[in-house]
C-alpha cells in the first residue's frame, strides 16, 4: 500500500479544510471500502482524514411527526437494529440488515455505505488496464469479460458497472434527501442526484463537489412507508452481494394502490428508482398479472450483455414478488 | 511518491491539541505514527507505519496471533476482534484509528485460566477442524450472543455468516453458540 498521511478531524469545519488543505484526500469511516481499495491500490489517496471523532454531530438516529433523520456516521448495525426504523420504515432496516456481515455493519458508516465502490471485478483488480472507472479513456475489460453480475439498466458504451449497495434503494424509494457540508453553507439536494449515470465519464460516480461530506440523510414522512420491504436474492442467503433486489412501498387503500414507489438493485449503474412501474400500479389492485405489468415497465430499456442476460428476467420476478408481498403485508 | 503537501501543517497543530487518545500526526507519511491502544485490559504504546492494520499490530507488534490473517479484505471474518465490545474486522482497521479503543481478542476471553462458556462449548461440540477460523468464529459468537442474535438457529446462521469455516464445521458452530448462550447469561463477568 502506498503511504500516507493520516488526519483526525475533530470538528466538522476540521474535516471539511483538512481534506481540502491535503492532496487528493479521502475521508475515513468504517474503512470498509477505502481500507480494502487502498490495499489493492485502486484508491490512492495522499491523505486520509478520519471523521469517526465525528460521530457525535454526525452519528444520531432522529425520528419526528416529518420524518427521519439519520446522521452519516450511524452505522448500519444501529439502524438496522432501530425497532422504530423497522417499525415506520421497514424497507430501510431491511435493507441494512440484509447488507453485508454484522462486523461490516458494525463498522459502516450510513454516509460511506451509500458511496461505496462497485465491486466490478475489472474495477478492483489493476491488472486490468482497461477500465474506464478507474483509467478514463482505458476501456471497460467487462463488456467482453465475465459480466455474469454486472448491470441491465443505466449502463453505456463505457461502463456497465453495477452500483453494489442495498440501504441506497431503500432512500432513492422513500424520497430522500442528502445534507452534504462543504467549504460553505450546508447544502441540500435529493437523494435521486446524488449519484451520476456513467455515461461517458464512468468514472465521476458523484455530484459532490470536491471535499464535500455528507453529513445525513433526510427520510420524510409519508403514506407508503410502513407498508415497505427490500427483497434481495443473491447466489448465497447470506453476506453477499445482490443479483437482483427491490425496495418497494406502497400506500394502499382498500387493496388499491394510491402511490408506489419503487427502487431497483444489483441491476443498475446507479440506485434506480423504476418510475415507469409506479405509474402502472397508480389505480390499480396488484395482483399477479398487475405485478408482472408493472416489472415489465420497469425492464423495457434493460439490455443484457451475454453472460447477465438473466438478470432481466429474475429482476422481473424480484419486483414482482416484491410487490405482491408489500401488497398483502398485514400493518 | 512520499513528497507531501506542507499545506496540510495548519490542521496538525489544531489536532495535536484537540484529543489526548488522538495519535500523533505524522508530518511525513514515511514516519511512524505514535499511538496508545489498550488491547485485553492493557495499554500499549507503540510506533506503527500508518498503513498498519488492527490486525497486523496485534499479530506483528503485540504477537498476538490468535486473530488469523484469512483473506485481509473482510471477506472471511477470521480476523474478527471486539472493539468497545463490538466485533469488527481487525484486518479492514486501520490501527491509528483504533487508537485510544479498547481491543478484545481471543487471548483475553479466558479468566484465571478458565476457558469462557463459549470457548469451552466450541470444544464440547467439536465446532471445528483445522482451527484456523476458530478465534474469529468464537469472538464473533459471543457478540452474537451479546447483541441478542442469537435467539434461534435462523438468527445464529444470518448473524454469524460473516465467518466462513472452509472445513464446515457450521452444524457445531451452532451448537456450540446455542449452549454457550445460557452459559453466558449466568456467567458474572458478561
Amino acid at each position: 500500500m502506498r503511504a500516507f498521511i493520516y488526519q483526525r478531524a475533530n470538528n466538522p469545519a476540521d474535516a471539511v479544510h483538512g481534506a481540502a488543505a491535503g492532496n487528493d484526500a479521502q475521508y475515513l469511516a468504517g474503512g470498509t471500502t477505502l481500507f480494502d481499495l487502498m490495499k489493492l491500490d485502486v484508491i490512492r489517496p495522499r491523505t486520509v482524514v478520519d471523521i469517526n471523532p465525528l460521530e457525535g454531530a454526525y452519528g444520531r438516529i432522529e425520528l419526528g411527526r416529518n420524518g427521519l433523520r439519520l446522521g452519516a456516521l450511524v452505522r448500519m448495525a444501529d439502524a438496522a437494529d432501530h425497532p422504530d426504523i423497522q417499525d415506520q420504515y421497514p424497507v430501510i432496516a431491511q435493507s441494512l440488515k440484509l447488507a453485508a456481515s454484522q462486523q461490516i455493519r458494525n463498522m459502516a458508516s450510513l454516509g460511506g455505505n451509500v458511496l461505496q465502490r462497485t465491486r466490478c471485478s475489472y474495477f478492483r483488480d489493476v491488472s486490468y488496464a482497461a477500465c474506464n472507472k478507474r483509467n478514463p479513456g482505458s476501456g471497460c475489460a467487462a463488456l467482453g469479460g465475465f459480466n455474469r453480475p454486472h448491470a441491465v439498466l443505466g449502463t453505456s458504451e463505457q461502463c456497465i458497472a453495477t452500483y453494489p449497495g442495498d440501504f441506497a434503494q431503500a432512500l432513492i424509494a422513500l424520497d430522500a434527501a442528502v445534507e452534504i457540508a462543504g467549504a460553505g453553507a450546508t447544502r441540500t439536494i435529493p437523494f435521486a442526484t446524488l449519484h451520476r449515470k456513467p455515461g461517458t465519464t464512468p468514472d465521476q460516480e458523484t455530484t459532490l463537489r470536491p471535499n464535500e461530506l455528507i453529513v445525513s440523510f433526510l427520510v420524510p414522512a409519508a403514506p407508503w412507508t410502513r407498508r415497505s420491504l427490500y427483497l434481495k436474492v443473491r447466489d448465497r442467503q447470506s453476506y453477499e452481494f445482490a443479483l437482483a433486489s427491490a425496495a418497494v412501498a406502497l400506500d394502499q387503500q382498500n387493496g388499491v394502490v394510491r402511490n408506489a414507489r419503487i427502487a431497483l438493485g444489483g441491476l443498475a449503474t446507479v440506485p434506480w428508482r423504476a418510475h415507469e412501474a409506479e405509474a402502472v400500479l397508480r389505480g390499480n389492485a396488484i395482483d399477479e398479472r398487475m405485478a408482472l405489468a408493472a416489472a415489465d415497465a420497469a425492464f423495457a430499456g434493460a439490455r443484457g450483455h451475454g453472460h447477465n442476460d438473466f438478470k432481466i428476467v429474475l429482476g422481473k420476478r424480484t419486483l414482482s414478488r416484491a410487490l405482491q408481498q408489500a401488497a398483502a403485508l398485514e400493518i | 511518491m512520499a513528497t507531501v503537501s506542507t499545506a496540510a501543517a495548519p490542521m496538525f497543530a489544531r489536532a495535536a491539541r484537540a484529543e489526548a487518545a488522538a495519535p500523533a500526526q505524522a508530518a511525513s507519511a514515511r514516519k511512524p505514527i505514535d499511538i496508545t491502544l489498550n488491547v485485553n485490559d492493557r495499554d500499549h504504546q507503540l510506533a506503527v507505519d500508518v498503513r498498519t492494520s488492527l490486525l497486523d499490530l496485534l499479530r506483528d507488534h503485540l504477537e498476538l496471533t490468535g486473530a488469523k490473517k484469512g483473506c485481509d479484505h473482510g471477506q472471511c471474518g477470521a480476523c474478527t476482534v471486539l472493539i468497545d465490545g463490538r466485533r469488527v474486522l481487525s484486518c479492514l482497521t486501520l490501527a491509528a484509528a483504533a487508537a485510544g479503543r479498547k481491543v478484545a481478542t481471543i487471548e483475553g476471553l479466558a479468566t484465571n485460566g478458565e476457558l469462557h462458556p463459549m470457548q469451552q462449548a466450541f470444544i464440547d461440540h467439536d465446532a471445528l477442524q483445522c482451527g484456523y477460523c476458530t478465534p474469529g468464529q468464537i469472538m464473533s459468537a459471543v457478540a452474537c450472543v451479546n447483541e441478542g442474535h442469537a435467539d434461534n438457529d435462523a438468527d445464529i446462521r444470518e448473524y454469524m455468516s460473516g465467518n466462513l469455516c472452509r472445513c464446515a464445521a457450521y452444524p457445531n458452530i451452532v451448537d456450540a453458540v446455542k449452549e454457550a448462550r445460557p452459559a453466558m447469561k449466568t456467567a458474572s463477568r458478561d
